[in-house]
């Protein structure tokens, strides 16, 4: 698939149009906003999005207004995966089965309380999309820790710098063995345009994990969301990736990061400096992190060792 | 067309609601297994793919999902969409899935759920018949609905949807039925024709009329809304169509009976004898059905008794219920699950103590609780009739009797009690077992 340009994009007035509308009530700088927009973008308004408890369920309107132009429910926090399987199976029963069922999920919602629900959908290759949009923590219960905060995120519920290494959901989903997983981050917007794009056409179960920053639960001013998202795909702490059919592929700048000597220091990430929730952050702690970086993308060596045998 | 593979004859509570549910051309079904209820979604999976149906060009989604509650959420998912929806359960499952049954009331989504009830777990596993689980659900806005026989869970599932899916309701409803009782055994069930089926089931619509899905006119469902909006108005809507939906559970009752000849009272409540009875045992489900043939043998002794079967408990049928108990002065109430800490521990009695005191004239009846049958332990006839005789000797003496298993003021019919540990007040009352 050839890349699209921005130019494609502003030229094309079904692109060009905002399905989310301005003036909505996320924060400035929110990384799911952005996310949101540009895949609404990709998608088109035949779209019905399942959105469990989350920031996306308050920023997109307060009773009655609302700023999608498109269908939109919001769901019950453990919900959405199974709902969007319903969804799409009544819309299917009703003649409407050209619709596009999403589900918007944040990382609360699909690694925590919605894995059960995700896991289900998986299995049953549902013709959905599931979107995570991958900001680290509980946002909008105001910033407590999550199994996707990275090692070290100071939260309200980790007040001492959390324990745990992230949790790899794309690599979870991808071992149900559905027809496409990727990864995309909002400082490559055409990247996650594309993906988007693509996912819309293939049938089956999709998962796409966008990483979201969150100005005021990352603890970095509103207009460095983009440098943010971009330095932790340049430092290699979040590769980008495609999945399809079981054969993955690195995509935008993680292409030429499979070499560690190319990736920026992750310190640069990792550190008080740069995001106030790694203020805690140590040499020790840099060390586990650096290790948990490795193994994530061990996981993607996995992938990619197996691919060369089927070469052969 | 393909002859049906059952369409007359004995058949198990549970086939007998599959069957319903697709006659009653249900689009979508989703389905986890939990005993007793299982064999519903067992039987739904093959009927699904029955020639009978498909010839007919019924198509059923049947999804099949990883717990009961995605079973729920699957189901408003479906229902969003404007698809006539259904699934079972039971027990655990329907806690487990009680967040979206309160979701399917909020969001005014017109689901069957049918309920194979049984005991609640905690201390010991138990699956055998116990009302406490959708006595649970009391308070969530879902209309309920006690069954009492077979033929009854075939009927209720297909006159079900003319009520949910009626313009001034709009509420999701759940039959219950005694596990194993009735799930399990089988009576004698005659289907309706499925033509026939199709011409007395309300009309599909292609989406509901405040729900839908439509990229022309798009809609947010579930928003936010804050305390000074119509948050407190959307619920009290949602009380005034269970109040709505009376009238349209009886019609919806005289029209089956007007097609097909079979009736449950006037689908609130079911009175038997209870037109001139001096006592009077109100009850539900199947062993409110069993007090009928003790009411034979009171009245063949000379006894004045009558029973009430509350078929339909949410909405409450208050005027239904009234009109019996304004004819008599001694009322018994048989409870089949418990609530803790209530008035009686009954919730069937101490709504029915409460809604006494609506008129001057009912004010000063006498209710007399009793709960019994928890966790599948059999009432019997014989222990029927002893809550009769003690009705008839407050009636008679103007004092309830005294008995080992009368505690607090309600009478624990069926309680193991010890030969030589007659409880006093609030003694120990176990003994030995």
């Amino acid at each position: 698939m050839a890349k699209t340009k921005i130019k494609d994009i502003i030229l094309n007035p079904d692109t060009k149009r905002e399905y989310f509308s301005p003036g909505n009530a996320t924060c400035q700088g929110c990384g799911l906003d952005l996310a949101l927009r540009w895949a609404m973008k990709a998608l088109g308004p035949k779209t019905a999005t399942v959105s469990p408890a989350s920031c996306a369920n308050v920023v997109t309107g307060l009773w009655p207004k609302s700023a999608p132009q498109w269908p939109w429910f919001n769901m019950a926090f453990a919900a959405s995966a199974a709902a969007a399987s319903g969804m799409k199976h009544g819309l299917v029963a009703k003649g409407k089965g050209d619709y596009n069922v999403i589900v918007w999920a944040g990382d609360g919602g699909t690694a925590d309380i919605g894995i059960q629900g995700l896991s289900g959908a998986a299995e049953r290759n549902e013709d959905i999309i599931y979107v995570m949009y991958d900001n680290e923590s509980y946002m909008n219960t105001g910033i407590q820790a999550s199994s996707s905060a990275p090692r070290g995120t100071v939260t309200t519920t980790t007040p001492y710098g959390k324990d745990q290494k992230k949790k790899n959901i794309p690599m979870i989903v991808a071992a149900h063995n559905v027809p496409y997983v990727a990864t995309c981050s909002v400082s490559d917007p055409m990247d996650l345009y594309d993906k988007f794009k693509k996912a819309k056409d293939i049938k089956g179960f999709r998962f796409i994990q966008i990483l979201t920053p969150c100005p005021p639960g990352w603890r970095h001013e509103a207009q460095y969301t983009i440098r943010q998202s971009a330095l932790a795909v340049d430092t290699g702490i979040f590769p980008l990736f495609e999945i399809e059919n079981g054969i993955l592929t690195l995509s935008g700048k993680s292409k030429r990061l499979h070499d560690p000597t190319k990736r920026k220091p992750i310190q640069e990430y990792y550190s008080k400096k740069n995001q106030g929730r790694f203020k805690l952050i140590n040499d020790g702690l840099l060390e586990e992190l650096e290790k948990d970086v490795k193994e994530w993308w061990s996981w993607i060596d996995r992938h990619l060792v197996y691919q060369e045998h089927l070469e052969l | 067309m393909t002859e049906p593979r059952f369409f007359e004859g004995p058949q198990k509570g549970n086939l007998a609601a599959a069957y319903a549910a697709m006659d009653a051309d249900i689009d979508v079904v989703t389905a986890y297994p939990i005993t007793p209820q299982t064999t519903v979604v067992e039987e739904l999976s093959i009927l699904v793919g029955e020639k009978e149906f498909l010839d007919r060009g019924q198509k059923t989604h049947y999804l099949r999902m990883e717990s009961e509650h995605s079973v729920g959420a699957s189901l408003v998912g479906a229902s969003y969409a404007g698809a006539r929806t259904y699934s079972a359960t039971a027990g655990q499952g329907l806690l487990y899935m009680s967040e979206m049954v309160h979701w399917m009331v909020g969001a005014r989504l017109p689901i069957v759920v049918s309920i194979a009830s049984r005991g609640l777990t905690g201390g010991a596993w138990n699956i055998w018949a116990d009302y406490g689980d959708i006595i649970s659900q009391r308070d969530s806005g879902i209309m309920i609905q006690f069954l009492a026989t077979h033929q009854e869970i075939y009927d209720s599932i297909l006159m079900g949807f003319n009520v949910t899916e009626h313009r001034d309701v709009m509420l999701p409803l759940f039959p219950a039925y005694g596990g194993f009782v009735l799930s399990h055994t089988a009576m004698p069930v005659k289907r309706v024709p499925w033509e026939e089926a199709q011409k007395f089931v309300i009309p599909k619509k292609d989406e509901w009329d405040h729900i839908w899905i439509d990229s022309e006119r798009p809609m947010m469902a579930g928003a936010l809304i804050m305390p000074q909006n119509f948050y407190a108005e959307f619920r009290i809507k949602a009380h005034e169509a269970q109040l709505k939906a009376l009238p349209v559970i009886k019609d919806t009752m005289a029209e089956f009976e007007k097609r097909f000849g079979r009736s449950y009272g006037n689908g609130l409540v079911e009175p038997y004898m209870a037109d001139d009875a001096d006592v009077l045992l109100i009850g539900y489900g199947s062993i409110a059905k069993q007090a009928e043939d003790a009411v034979d043998t009171l009245r063949k002794q000379g006894y004045r008794a009558g029973a009430l079967r509350v078929r339909t408990y949410r909405p409450f049928p208050t005027e239904d219920i009234l009109q019996y108990i304004k004819k008599t002065k001694v009322v018994g109430v048989m409870d089949r699950g418990i609530a803790f800490g209530s008035p009686t521990a009954g919730a069937l009695s101490t709504d029915i103590m409460a809604v006494c005191q609506r008129y001057e004239s009912t004010r000063d009846t006498q209710i007399v609780p009793f709960i019994g049958g928890l966790g599948g332990r059999d009432i019997t006839y014989d222990e029927q009739i002893e809550q009769f005789k003690i009705l008839f000797e407050l009636k008679e003496k103007g004092e309830a009797p005294k008995k080992p298993y009368k505690m607090w003021g309600t009478y624990w019919t069926g309680l193991i009690t010890g030969p030589d540990k007659v409880p006093q007040g609030d003694e120990e009352y176990f003994g030995d077992i």
